[in-house]
């Protein structure tokens, strides 16, 4: 039988994948939007699991619109670094220093 | 309990290709083994009985997300190499946070902690129960507005995502379709009356 520590647990695991995914990668911007987008599926399966073991259907409608912003936030992202790669011909994150940041 | 196999085999699946995504040296190849893990965390969904969710994910992230990162990452001409250097430097403190998330986390799911709730079996669905229908019945009553609000967020980023990456040209010449339909022979021919001439 599946526990709810189960899923949790393979919950927190993705994310700290996800978080050491940032670290390690740090220079490319593809794969820091694609741990982010990991990030967000651990999220969610915390939503789900809690939503199944106390029978409340509103754990996966917050699902569902995470789901929706996770796929806005991708096709601006992507689309933001479309046009940075056209300026600058790199998606070094260390090339990204015109604001001083 | 075939249940629970599948469930520690996608498990499985999912922490490996998760590592693959965070590891892979290639973009291509980081894009590709989050498609898997997408699909084995449907899975796992499958099995905590949320199906409407498990497919959407495959259809919305492998089939449009998914694709639409892999787009970006061929289309554009990424020197991995240089992305690569300097990389090793940043293991140790990767492991170390990475680490101290997990045994934050798992140390919440001692069951003492979680008040008796990880005991508990999830309860068990009565028969015909539909995973969409129930869905369906919440989101378009009690949360009518917030899936509006959503629909309207999609559009806007759509939008968005249009008009950040269109670029004009200043050397193209492209038709105007509006001023082709507009023109009359008026103004492209001019009709001269002249008296006939003579042969010399």
């Amino acid at each position: 039988m599946i526990g709810l520590t189960h899923v949790l647990a393979l919950s927190g695991i993705l994310f700290s994948i996800a978080v050491a995914g940032v670290f390690l990668n740090r220079k490319n911007i593809i794969v820091l939007l694609m741990c982010i987008e990991l990030m967000l599926l651990a999220v969610n399966f915390n939503f789900v699991a809690f939503s199944r073991f106390l029978g409340n259907i509103d754990g996966q409608i917050f699902v569902f619109f995470i789901l929706t912003v996770a796929a806005a936030e991708a096709a601006i992202g992507l689309a933001i670094l479309v046009v940075l790669f056209r300026e600058r011909r790199s998606i070094d994150v260390e090339d990204l220093d015109t604001l001083r940041g | 309990m075939f249940a629970t196999i599948l469930f520690f085999v996608f498990a499985a699946v999912l922490v490996g290709a998760a590592l693959g995504v965070v590891l892979a040296r290639n973009p291509v190849h980081s894009a590709l083994l989050l498609v898997l893990c997408f699909v084995a965390s449907a899975v796992i969904w499958l099995l905590l009985e949320a199906e409407f969710l498990g497919i959407v994910l495959v259809l919305v992230y492998v089939g449009a997300v998914m694709v639409l990162f892999l787009f970006v990452v061929m289309m554009l001409d990424i020197n991995v190499e240089q992305l690569r250097k300097g990389i090793a430097g940043y293991w140790p403190i990767a492991v170390a946070v990475a680490g101290f998330v997990v045994f934050a986390m798992l140390n919440v799911l001692v069951a003492r902690r979680l008040g008796g709730l990880a005991l508990k079996t999830a309860p068990a669905l009565p028969a015909g129960y539909s995973n969409t229908r129930a869905l369906g019945e919440v989101l378009f009553t009690r949360y009518a507005y917030p899936a509006q609000v959503a629909a309207v967020i999609l559009l806007v980023a759509s939008v968005a995502a249009i008009v950040l990456t269109l670029r004009r040209r200043p050397g193209l010449k492209p038709q105007d379709v509006a001023q082709q339909v507009a023109v009359r022979a008026a103004d492209r021919v001019r009709l001269v009356k002249m008296p006939a001439e003579r042969r010399p």
